[in-house]
């Protein structure tokens, strides 16, 4: 074969191309890697660290709720949540992964568009509280070569006493929601934090809830942690102890099943709430969830309303148990004393109207402990038209109605004390003589919750000291207690006739205590007047109301009970006589045990802490 | 005839930069592997070094002239073993691409067709009589390098495929076009290329990055190419230092020690190695392009400029995929990336190209 090779300039042009073509690219290559190494080296090194460096939350488990003997009311149980790492989803992977965790497709969605403001690192919770199933599949599925994004964290489940004991008082928690994030509250939560929503989980929220820690690992490609770069240790919430006392509250429970109302009980001397129960209840367990399951809806839209706490938030005509206030009103303002006497003959006619006493009968020439222990309502027409709504509503607004009495917990209601300058204010009307007749046995304008009664009875047997209730024991509630220059005289006046209500000739002898001087008054109120049940032809069943207070002297306990549709009075008796005594049985326990020390464990009552699971 | 060399004619310059890129590959695989199980790969590599040089003796021992006379027989042999490999494959389940040696030592005979071509084609130029071709011999030109194309391309490896493209670029480049010629061949790749590519979806797109290797994407063409250009820009001006690179030690760097060995030493490295490396590729080339010049005939500057050529595309496939320029095809740096096929191929190759210039003053 033959070369040629008279012609070495023959390439010359053609090499110089590929020179100027090499240092072309060779140009192209270094201006690639100055964009990646030197304009965007700090996007990379985020992206590097993003990549190995993991954060994993470390859910600090919220205080518990004690009891004032410091048995448990409400405490955690651990459970296991799955997380899910938005950064390195892959969208094929999400339908599996919720099929497998039994999750609503659309309600993952959601979630994720909602999380979007969050920085795409941190990962979000896509399920709490697993079952072994769903654990089961977490693990079996969180290789990376199935579903890398998924991880399994340690949390607390919070776990309540059973059939919605204390419900109320307690509250649930729930994710806070978007109107709650722009709260003062609520400033340092994030979405997805769970928050107390009603009652003592809200009231003291912050004190509850602990502060997450966190996690800093390193991992490689396939996830695996290589190394703990940071441990933030989570800090648990503390724990609080409530004045509530377990046994009272057991009583006042199992008094109040089946039946719809509210009843508070607490101690005069300085506020403390030993007991407090609305009905009908709900568990709190079923609330006390991520999702807004079936139950969570029934609960809400129940037309029985029982997340309402009727113990603080059902504004109701009191009916005869106002007596008392409108008997300490009419001494204190000099119109009557003990020795004044109506004639009752079963009713009366004011401005032009007839009213009735309930005791058709009437009960004769009646005298102020005679009036309260019989619960003559002629007596307190009479006293009301000589005193005057103005001086009803004074004293009234002394034993605290009207207002709230600043219980530590949220959703307060205030009800409504009647005046004649409210009258003009709310109504734009004037006061007539006839709305008086009505107020003075409780009725017409007037509307009061069971708490403030309470604490307006114990206030006044005390001898004038109103102190706030409370059910954080330990620090002075933030609202001090108010007082008032009562005379003593006309305070025992008051008591004397409540106590005949109960241990002497009075509307409640059936709710006696043998042992323990319980005082106390009916009440039977009225839903509407005589005269819209007769316009609509409806027979509306009357409210039952009980307050009671004991011993006589040196009062330690003040219970208000309000059964709905109760009809009589006395009906709500009974079950403050239940209350009374199980406060005083314990106290006779506790003295014992004392003085006999052996008998600790016997007597010690069971806590009904029904964390039945 | 030729059987006496001194050393002083050796292109020492040639030789002493391929032994420092070779020596940074050991470095840098050494550095991606050492806590891997993969941790014997860099001393393998400075054995397939050592054969390297030797290949590259023996190849500057016979005439080129041989060699080049040589060429039409051995591309009937290793053609014929591409197409028994290719109807293997597609009758045995499972068949691979290279043929075992035993011992773990395997021979892609793809990698040696690139060499094949290339004395192919600097044959097909000397017997050439004009500065211009006809366009039988365009044709011609095409087939011998197409044909080995579709069968590398077939099996599937289209990133080996797609090297024997500049071969082709260089040989017609040499051959010499009519401006007739010329122009209608921009003018079908102008159309071709853009409207082919931009006509495909994005993940037809990746379908075709990944299909010219589908072994090195297990996890989508995407995630290697983000996890390269992280390690790449992580690195900065001046790299974490050796066996420091994150990305490496943590495997989110895929094929650290291969294909992607340029992310790796990117990363330890930075911007001031990357640019010391492409340096040193850059010298190889000129000093390459260099013999090409004084080539004493046609076929020793055909040699020269198709061992170019293939050097230049290889540096701008690899660095440029591995900094997410060019789209992901299994083609390995030069020297650098592990693997005995690819260092051998390129220790022939280097060799033909001293054997140009040890026959530059001859006759």
């Amino acid at each position: 074969m033959r070369f040629l090779r008279d012609e070495s300039k023959f390439a010359q042009g053609k090499i110089a191309f590929l020179q100027y073509l090499s240092v072309g690219i060779f140009l192209f290559i270094v201006g690639g890697y100055w964009n990646l190494q030197i304009r965007n080296e700090e996007i990379y090194s985020l992206k590097a660290e993003r990549n190995r460096i993991k954060a994993l939350p470390i859910p600090a488990p919220r205080g518990k709720i004690l009891d004032r003997d410091k048995r448990v009311i409400v405490d955690n149980q651990s459970s296991f949540s799955v997380l899910l790492s938005l950064e390195t989803l892959k969208d094929e992977h999400l339908r599996p992964i919720v099929d497998g965790l039994d999750l609503d497709y659309e309600e993952v969605l959601v979630l994720i568009k909602n999380s979007r403001s969050r920085p795409k690192y941190l990962p979000i919770t896509l399920k709490k509280e697993l079952t072994p199933a769903e654990i089961a599949f977490v693990e079996s599925h969180r290789d990376p070569e199935t579903y890398p994004e998924l991880e399994l964290i340690h949390t607390e489940r919070r776990v309540y006493p059973a059939n919605g004991f204390a419900a109320h008082l307690i509250g649930y928690i729930g994710e806070v929601s978007e109107a709650e994030l722009n709260l003062a509250d609520f400033a340092k939560y994030q979405q997805g934090d769970l928050v107390g929503k009603t009652g003592i989980e809200r009231q003291y929220n912050d004190h509850l809830t602990g502060e997450d820690g966190q996690r800093q690992v390193l991992v490689d490609n396939k996830g695996n942690e290589r190394r703990v770069l940071g441990l933030k240790k989570a800090v648990p919430g503390k724990s609080i102890e409530l004045t509530l006392d377990l046994d009272v509250q057991t009583v006042m429970e199992l008094a109040m099943e089946g039946r719809r109302g509210g009843a508070v009980a607490l101690d005069p001397r300085n506020g403390e709430v030993l007991a407090m129960v609305s009905k009908p209840g709900f568990d709190l367990t079923k609330l006390s969830s991520r999702e807004r399951t079936k139950e969570w809806k029934e609960i809400f839209s129940n037309p029985e309303k029982p997340l309402l706490n009727r113990a603080i938030q059902a504004q109701l005509a009191p009916g005869s148990t106002f007596k008392p206030i409108v008997a300490l009103a009419a001494l204190e303002s000099g119109e009557i004393t003990n020795e004044t006497s109506f004639s009752c003959g079963g009713g009366l006619n004011f401005y032009g109207r007839y009213f009735h006493c309930h005791n058709k009968k009437g009960h004769g020439a009646t005298s102020l402990k005679r009036a309260l222990a019989q619960s003559c309502d002629v007596y307190f027409y009479n006293v009301g038209n000589k005193i005057g709504i103005d001086q009803i509503s004074k004293y009234a607004e002394i034993a605290g109605f009207g207002a709230k009495t600043g219980i530590d917990l949220p959703s307060e209601a205030e009800g409504t004390l009647p005046s004649s300058k409210w009258k003009i204010r709310a109504l734009r009307e004037k006061w007539y003589g006839g709305d008086t007749i009505s107020v003075a046995i409780g009725q017409g304008y007037l509307t009061v919750t069971p708490i403030q009664l309470a604490h307006a009875i114990g206030g006044i047997v005390i001898g004038g000291i109103w102190h706030t209730p409370h059910l954080l024991k330990g620090d002075a509630p933030a609202k001090p207690a108010r007082k008032a220059d009562l005379d003593l005289e006309h305070v025992r006046l008051v008591t004397d006739g409540m106590c005949e209500v109960v241990n002497g000739a009075g509307t409640a002898s059936g709710s006696r205590i043998p042992g323990i001087e319980m005082c106390g008054k009916t009440g039977t109120a009225q839903t509407a007047s005589n005269e819209y049940q007769k316009a609509k032809n409806i027979r509306l069943k009357d409210n039952a109301w009980f307050i009671a207070f004991a011993p006589r002297a040196n009062p330690e306990i003040a219970v208000a009970v309000l059964f709905e549709e109760g009809e009589h009075g006395p009906m709500a008796g009974t079950i403050a006589r239940d209350i009374v005594k199980a406060y005083f049985d314990k106290k006779t326990r506790k003295e014992l045990s004392q003085t006999q020390p052996s008998t600790v464990t016997a007597s010690l009552p069971v806590a009904p802490n029904g964390a039945a699971n | 005839m030729l059987s006496f060399r001194t050393l002083r004619d050796v292109d020492w310059t040639l030789l002493i930069l391929t032994l420092i890129l070779s020596g940074i590959g050991v470095l840098q695989i050494y550095s991606a592997t050492q806590s891997t199980g993969d941790a014997d790969r860099w001393w393998k590599q400075v054995i397939y070094i050592f054969a390297g040089l030797i290949v590259f003796y023996l190849v500057s021992q016979v005439d080129y002239h041989t060699l080049v006379g040589q060429a039409p027989l051995m591309y009937i042999i290793f053609g014929g073993i591409l197409v028994f490999l290719l109807v293997l494959s597609r009758v045995v389940l499972g068949a691979k691409r290279w043929i075992s040696l035993g011992a773990g030592f395997k021979l892609q005979p793809s990698e040696f067709m690139k060499l094949i071509l290339i004395l192919f084609v600097a044959r097909y130029i000397s017997e050439l009589k004009t500065d211009s071709m006809r366009l039988r011999d365009l044709l011609k030109l095409c087939g011998i390098v197409l044909v080995p194309f579709v069968l590398v391309g077939l099996q599937p490896d289209l990133g080996t495929a797609l090297c024997y493209l500049p071969i082709l670029a260089v040989g017609i480049l040499l051959a010499g076009l009519t401006r007739q010629q010329a122009m209608s061949i921009l003018i079908i790749l102008l159309f071709i290329v853009p409207t082919g590519w931009f006509a495909l979806k994005d993940y037809q797109k990746a379908r075709i990055t990944s299909f010219m290797d589908p072994t090195s994407d297990p996890q989508g063409s995407g995630y290697q190419v983000m996890q390269s250009k992280i390690a790449v820009g992580s690195g900065g001006m001046w790299g974490l230092g050796v066996t420091r690179g994150m990305q490496i030690q943590l495997r989110f760097l895929p094929f650290a020690h291969t294909d992607f060995i340029f992310a790796a030493f990117a990363e330890e490295h930075g911007f001031v190695g990357v640019v010391t490396v492409l340096g040193l590729y850059f010298l190889l080339l000129m000093q390459i392009l260099q013999n090409a010049q004084t080539a004493p005939d046609r076929a020793g500057t055909a040699i020269c400029m198709g061992v170019g050529a293939l050097m230049l595309f290889h540096v701008l496939e690899n660095a440029g995929m591995v900094a997410g320029l060019m789209p992901v095809a299994g083609i390995p740096l030069p020297l650098m990336s592990y693997g005995g096929s690819s260092i051998l191929s390129f220790f022939l190759m280097l060799g033909l190209v001293n054997n140009v210039r040890l026959r530059r003053f001859l006759q």
